[in-house]
């Protein structure tokens, strides 16, 4: 095996536009996720079964079976269905959604870690149950669990490749592109990986110091 | 400070006439098993500072709690002001918390808000305030407690004295007609306490808020009280003006408590 930096050159501008398909789906996955995964979290908490039940049933649904399955149900079946959308909006889609089961939880903790003494002094100065939430109860929980939503975006970062197998070109699409038209397969897949650790040590460092700021 | 500049001065809303404002009838609360309120029947007039003792679990705090909605009853009714706290709907029962303030053993300020929104959040969202006409008042309250410097620290930055003067400012600030006091100072550092309960002297004495008090301050329960209440298992086994029951108790339930205590 010999190492071509000229290959490197080649495949650099692929690398760019990989890199901006890849930080695009996880930015949108991410936000999705964020405040999909809040919605389930209040929703578990309406009174009525009748809505919890369902939410319930579909978030464990999801939360218990593999991302990989889910993007291909949503590239490959809901056409038949006639609802199509791009190859990239249906990974965003996908990665936001599975990933909503795991930040509901998370939101979850973070409301249940509120002290009830809030919930009562809220209660005690009459503040309506809607401001009492937006007001009290959710920055406080979310102050708390921002660390932990982080660690997801690096996960969902990690799990981006999948989105090749329903021929989003995010980073390892272009390698692979690269790879197979050229016949160079170490260089696309080590500029990558490189590039993958690049971006999720520093964000998984700048977590902890968030960590170590918020959760007190 | 002289009368016209105190801002307490026209916190209590209606006027005080001193008729029957709490009434508690045949009230029966449990836990579980264990029934903390026997069938108690109890009322309070408006304008009249009330200090509950008692030993540890024998009901007082429940009787707050229940007052302040944060708990219901399992039996009886609670009428405040001629109107029903409980069994009522639950417009009737926003309508007629609007005239009871608490302050808790653990202060529960919202450590996300300054000590100023503290303080101007209720009276903002729940009784329609223009903002720079609360934090105006709140000022004024901060300023009474002794705490004016303090207006845009976060809780978390003052000590559990200051944090409970702040949180006797915010039940203040949505103008109660009764103040509860949840052993308010109990847990306080000792030197802490005696500026919290020299706040709520000054309240007792320039107010006519009704004052509804659990405390093992006893000193302080006879400073500020008009009537006293021993409980004892979830019953009142004694009342009387703080003389008699500090003085000379008849119950020996009474005597006894007061004797580890005192």
């Amino acid at each position: 095996m010999k190492w071509d930096w000229s290959a490197v050159g080649d495949f650099m501008p692929h690398f760019w536009d990989g890199l901006l398909v890849t930080l695009q789906a996880l930015v949108l996955g991410s936000v999705i996720s964020f405040a999909l995964g809040l919605v389930w979290a209040l929703l578990m908490r309406v009174p009525t079964r009748w809505v919890r039940w369902p939410v319930g049933v579909v978030t464990e649904f999801i939360r218990n079976t593999p991302l990989l399955v889910q993007l291909f149900f949503l590239f490959y079946v809901l056409p038949e269905w006639n609802i199509t959308f791009s190859a990239l909006t249906t990974g965003v889609v996908a990665i936001g959604l599975h990933y909503s089961t795991y930040t509901m939880q998370v939101y979850r903790a973070g409301i249940e870690g509120v002290p009830p003494g809030q919930w009562e002094a809220a209660t005690a100065l009459n503040l309506p149950l809607r401001r009492t939430w937006t007001a009290v109860i959710l920055p406080q929980a979310i102050r708390r669990v921002v660390p932990a939503l982080g660690n997801y975006v690096i996960s969902m970062l990690k799990d981006t490749p999948l989105l090749m197998v329903i021929t989003v070109l995010e980073m390892l699409g272009e390698a692979r592109l690269y790879s197979q038209q050229h016949f160079q397969f170490t260089e696309p897949l080590t500029v990558i990986g490189v590039a993958f650790i690049l971006i999720s040590y520093p964000a998984s460092l700048l977590m902890r110091a968030l960590e170590r700021r918020l959760v007190r | 400070m002289s009368a016209d500049t105190n801002p307490l001065k026209d916190l209590s809303n209606p006027p005080v006439d001193g008729s029957e404002l709490i009434r508690f009838d045949k009230v029966t609360k449990r836990f579980g098993g264990n029934t903390v309120l026997d069938g108690l029947d109890f009322r309070v007039d408006s304008g009249k500072h009330v200090t509950l003792i008692g030993p540890s679990g024998s009901g007082k705090t429940t009787i707050l709690r229940l007052l302040m909605t944060l708990t219901k009853p399992d039996e009886g009714t609670i009428t405040v002001a001629g109107q029903q706290l409980f069994p009522a709907p639950e417009k009737q029962i926003r309508e007629v918390r609007k005239n009871i303030g608490m302050v808790f053993q653990q202060f529960n300020l919202f450590p996300n808000m300054s000590v100023l929104r503290n303080i101007t959040e209720a009276p903002v969202t729940v009784l329609g305030l223009p903002k720079d006409e609360a934090e105006q008042r709140a000022r004024e309250l901060l300023d009474l407690v002794g705490l004016a410097d303090k207006a845009d620290s976060y809780p978390s930055r003052l000590s559990g004295g200051q944090q409970q003067r702040v949180a006797i400012a915010r039940a203040l600030a949505m103008r109660p007609q009764v103040l509860l006091l949840d052993e308010v100072t109990s847990a306080l550092d000792p030197e802490l306490v005696a500026g919290v309960l020299d706040v709520l002297r000054d309240i007792a004495r320039t107010t006519d808020i009704t004052m509804l008090c659990v405390t093992h301050e006893m000193n302080f329960a006879r400073d500020i009280s008009d009537q006293v209440l021993m409980f004892d298992a979830g019953h009142v086994i004694e009342s009387g003006p703080p003389e008699k029951i500090f003085g000379e108790p008849e119950h020996d339930r009474t005597r006894e408590f007061l004797s580890a205590v005192l």
